[in-house]
């Protein structure tokens, strides 16, 4: 045996572990941009603002923690945005004609979902890349959300609805709330479900995984569906907390929530990557906005800057997983 | 060795081109030993050997994709060095290859002169009227009538085998490789080929002719050379040898290897019938029965059949017609299926289809068995860990821990991971596709041992393999495939190297 051994092979950890280092490395990376805003701006630490971006920051977690899991496949979702205006308009809708916001929940996570399991359709049943799968739904959702609205603005939703956006309980907002609860339910469905350990494999090798007896396609309907659904409850997020839904609400989602993905430690090339790194991600894009906003600096710089940390964060990942091999 | 290539007579005294002493090596193996081959003007010159002999290493050596660790090239006597294909084109030597490098949406004038095309009164434009023109003489020169504005694609594979011969002859070939030229052709399309092939003979054309046709080989062949585990064996006229003989020199006398096997008395109950089975990859009328305690060989050439006839069985093929019975009841799905079922596929190509390589040995080892393991569907990373380590034992695979890399093991241990993650789902027919590939001795007689082992606790075993002393040596029996159906089935008295050969070459 000893012929194969090979001693010089030096150990590697598990990919378990490197996520774990990653996801250490991200933690100080905030840590640190905490510090630094600390020092420059008095208002940094009050806890309205800190407060604020963790508020700031669960909205582009909703969305990118679903994104995660299509990430962690090799796939990508380009229409969560689309969807959460979709489904915001018409969960609005539903909320005005009614007078139920629990049936207006119900149906913007119904929207979201069915949106996400269309995709999920297109990419197994149909085989098309994920990436031009979602990029048409992004048309057509779109498409769909001007015709339904039509120009019109939906506005003015009960008081009880509006606090799930901007209620605050035991002094904390209730979206944080919410972040820590999808943050432990994600967590728990990548790494301790075999539905995520499948997730995984998939991402790694599709190939070997069908061949290794995973459902790959039904794992990636699942996948898709839950990146809807997740984009559904972003939408009543938004709804409530904007009070308001308009056509246009989407646009500025996707692209954010794709960069907290990536600075977050997920490879596009699946297989790598956790929810909770997802999570630091969206923390870190929203502390650099928050301190530019707080600095004055004019917000014309911000795509620049989200850029440049999303091409820093995936340079040092892939430098760092290269020497552990 | 290397008087043996002047032992038989040419036409012309001088070599066209003449390879002496070529040996190469990749690790682990001799691809050729010591090879020496020439080709005479205006002659067909048969290339024979078994998958592995080194017919593609010579044939990748003489047009300069592979470069000789040793050894001298001689073209018309004169000393010439080929290190890469633009030198072996300069020389005329062209090869056509099984899967043709035409472009498919370009027509095929301009796939004749594709990179060399004529240029136009503007500069980066093509001159139309001349590139087609040219293409109109070049095809006229093979005889071959057809419009050279057509694209490639509305094109058939015989029909664009045409274009590849066309586009070697402009280059002006003078020595024309084939691979296989008629595996993908009809009788008609063979006969055209063949009236062809005597039409470049006419004008002084070489064709070195790589086949597995004994039929062609004799109607052919001006002169045989036969290789075998990277050696020259003999080089022959077809009016000397029959086939018997020939297949003799092809499969050489048996290597002394000895695989731990202990044959049953009798075999177990029935696991698995496959009756009449037809598949999208074209295998058909397939009809396989393997029992509990046997190993049951599955053997042809490379493109008989074989790995369709294991990916239809496990579901990764569509099934066109046929049914599969496991363990009493039919089984119809997707590998998920199967693999539920009980039933473990080892693929051929294990890097890209059997291991997720950057993930770690236990992630791979337990990927198959996560439902077996956790039936409430919560994943426990000790305990999959402890299972992973148990195999890890077992198997005795060479991983400093659990957590390395999978990647980065050996072949023999990545070919144990594979095996691993199918003992912990606990499978009962295992398919093996050429399980001993890349692999070294030690790793091989490991995994002979326990495939013993599986199958004396009542599992099964379905295996593929080129390595025909394997089969014989381990296998109850087996069945011979070519051209995508059962040529034969073989009992364990039959079981010889020459009865494979014999079945699994082409007569017709």
């Amino acid at each position: 045996m000893t012929d194969i051994t090979k001693g010089a092979i030096a150990p590697t950890r598990s990919f378990l572990s490197q996520d774990a280092i990653q996801v250490f490395y991200r933690l100080l990376a905030a840590l640190l941009i905490c510090a630094v805003l600390a020092v420059l701006s008095d208002s940094f630490l009050s806890l309205g603002n800190v407060l604020n971006v963790l508020r700031q920051a669960s909205l582009t977690f909703f969305i990118a923690s679903g994104l995660t899991l299509v990430v962690l496949t090799a796939g990508l979702d380009l229409s969560v945005g689309a969807n959460v205006a979709l489904s915001a308009c018409i969960a609005g809708t539903v909320i005005h004609k009614t007078g139920s916001p629990a049936l207006g929940i119900l149906t913007g996570l119904a929207c979201g979902g069915i949106v996400g399991l269309l995709n999920g359709v297109m990419v197994t049943a149909l085989r098309i890349p994920s990436f031009i799968a979602t990029y048409g739904m992004l048309w057509v959702l779109n498409g769909l959300t001007y015709w339904y609205m039509a120009g019109e603005t939906l506005h003015g939703f009960p008081a009880g609805f509006r606090q799930i956006g901007s209620g605050y309980l035991f002094g904390l907002p209730i979206p944080v709330y919410l972040l820590l609860v999808f943050l432990g339910i994600g967590t728990l469905l990548a790494q301790r479900t075999i539905w995520g350990q499948e997730i995984y494999a998939i991402g790694a090798n599709p190939v070997a995984a069908r061949l290794s007896g995973i459902p790959v396609a039904r794992r990636l309907l699942l996948v898709y569906a839950v990146s809807g659904t997740m984009a559904g409850l972003a939408s009543i997020i938004f709804l409530s907390r904007l009070n308001s839904a308009e056509a246009d609400i989407g646009e500025s989602l996707t692209l954010p929530a794709i960069a907290a993905v990536l600075i977050g430690g997920t490879s596009l090339f699946g297989g790598v990557g956790t929810v909770f790194g997802t999570f630091i991600g969206a923390l870190i894009l929203t502390l650099v906005l928050n301190g530019m906003n707080l600095l004055a600096v004019s917000a014309n710089w911000q795509p620049l800057v989200t850029g440049i940390i999303v091409i820093l964060a995936v340079w040092l990942d892939m430098k760092t997983r290269r020497r552990a091999q | 060795m290397s008087t043996a290539a002047s032992a038989i007579e040419p036409a012309s005294p001088v070599p066209l081109l003449e390879l002496r002493g070529i040996s190469k090596e990749f690790p682990g193996v001799k691809a050729l030993d010591d090879v020496c081959f020439a080709v005479f003007p205006g002659e067909v010159h048969m290339l024979l050997g078994e998958n592995g002999a080194g017919k593609s290493s010579l044939m990748k050596v003489l047009f300069g994709a592979y470069r000789a660790d040793a050894g001298e090239f001689y073209y018309k006597g004169e000393k010439v060095s080929i290190t890469s294909t633009a030198d072996a084109q300069k020389l005329g030597i062209a090869v056509i290859f099984q899967e043709f490098s035409l472009v498919p949406h370009l027509d095929i004038a301009q796939n004749i002169f594709f990179g060399r095309e004529p240029m136009g009164r503007i500069p980066g434009t093509i001159d139309r009227r001349k590139i087609l023109a040219d293409a109109r003489r070049v095809l006229d020169m093979i005889g071959f009538d057809i419009d050279p504005s057509t694209t490639v694609d509305k094109l058939g594979v015989a029909q664009q085998q045409m274009v590849e011969i066309a586009k070697a002859i402009s280059q002006n070939a003078r020595i024309l490789v084939m691979d296989e030229p008629t595996a993908a052709l009809s009788d008609r399309e063979t006969e055209l080929l063949f009236a062809l092939i005597a039409r470049l003979k006419a004008d002084g054309v070489s064709i070195v002719y790589i086949s597995h046709r004994m039929a062609e080989v004799f109607a052919l062949g001006d002169r045989i050379t036969v290789l075998r585990d990277g050696r020259r064996i003999d080089g022959v006229r077809p009016a000397d040898v029959t086939p018997d003989q020939l297949v003799r020199m092809m499969v050489g006398r048996n290597v002394d290897m000895t695989y731990p096997r202990n044959f049953a008395d009798k075999p177990g109950e029935m696991l698995l019938e496959v009756k009449g089975l037809a598949s999208s990859t074209g295998i058909s009328d397939i009809n396989i029965e393997v029992r509990r305690g046997e190993i049951v060989g599955l053997c042809g050439l490379v493109g008989s059949g074989r790995s369709e006839v294991a990916r239809a069985i496990f579901g990764a093929d569509a099934i066109t017609s046929g049914e599969i019975v496991f363990d009493g009841k039919p089984i119809i799905g997707e590998p998920d299926v199967a693999a539920r079922r009980g039933i473990a596929l080892i693929p051929e190509s294990r890097k890209s289809e059997g291991l997720a390589l950057l993930r770690s040995v236990g992630d791979n080892l337990v990927v198959s068995a996560l439902r077996k393991l956790f039936p409430r569907g919560l994943f426990d990373q000790r305990s999959a860990q402890r299972t992973s380590d148990g195999l890890i034992r077992q198997l005795r695979i060479a991983t400093p821990s659990a957590r390395q890399t999978v990647g980065l093991l050996s072949g023999g241990n990545q070919q144990k991971v594979v095996i691993g993650k199918w003992l912990a789902a606990g499978s009962k027919l295992f398919i093996f596709d050429e399980p001993t590939r890349g692999i070294d001795i030690g790793a091989k007689s490991e995994i002979f041992a326990l495939i013993d082992r599986l199958v004396a606790e009542g599992a099964a075993a379905l295996m593929i393999s080129s390595e025909q002393v394997e089969i014989c040596h381990v296998c109850d029996r087996a069945y011979v495939m070519r051209e995508g159906r059962i040529a034969g089935h073989l009992t364990r008295s039959e079981l010889t190297e020459e009865n494979i050969v014999r079945l699994g070459m082409h007569h017709a």
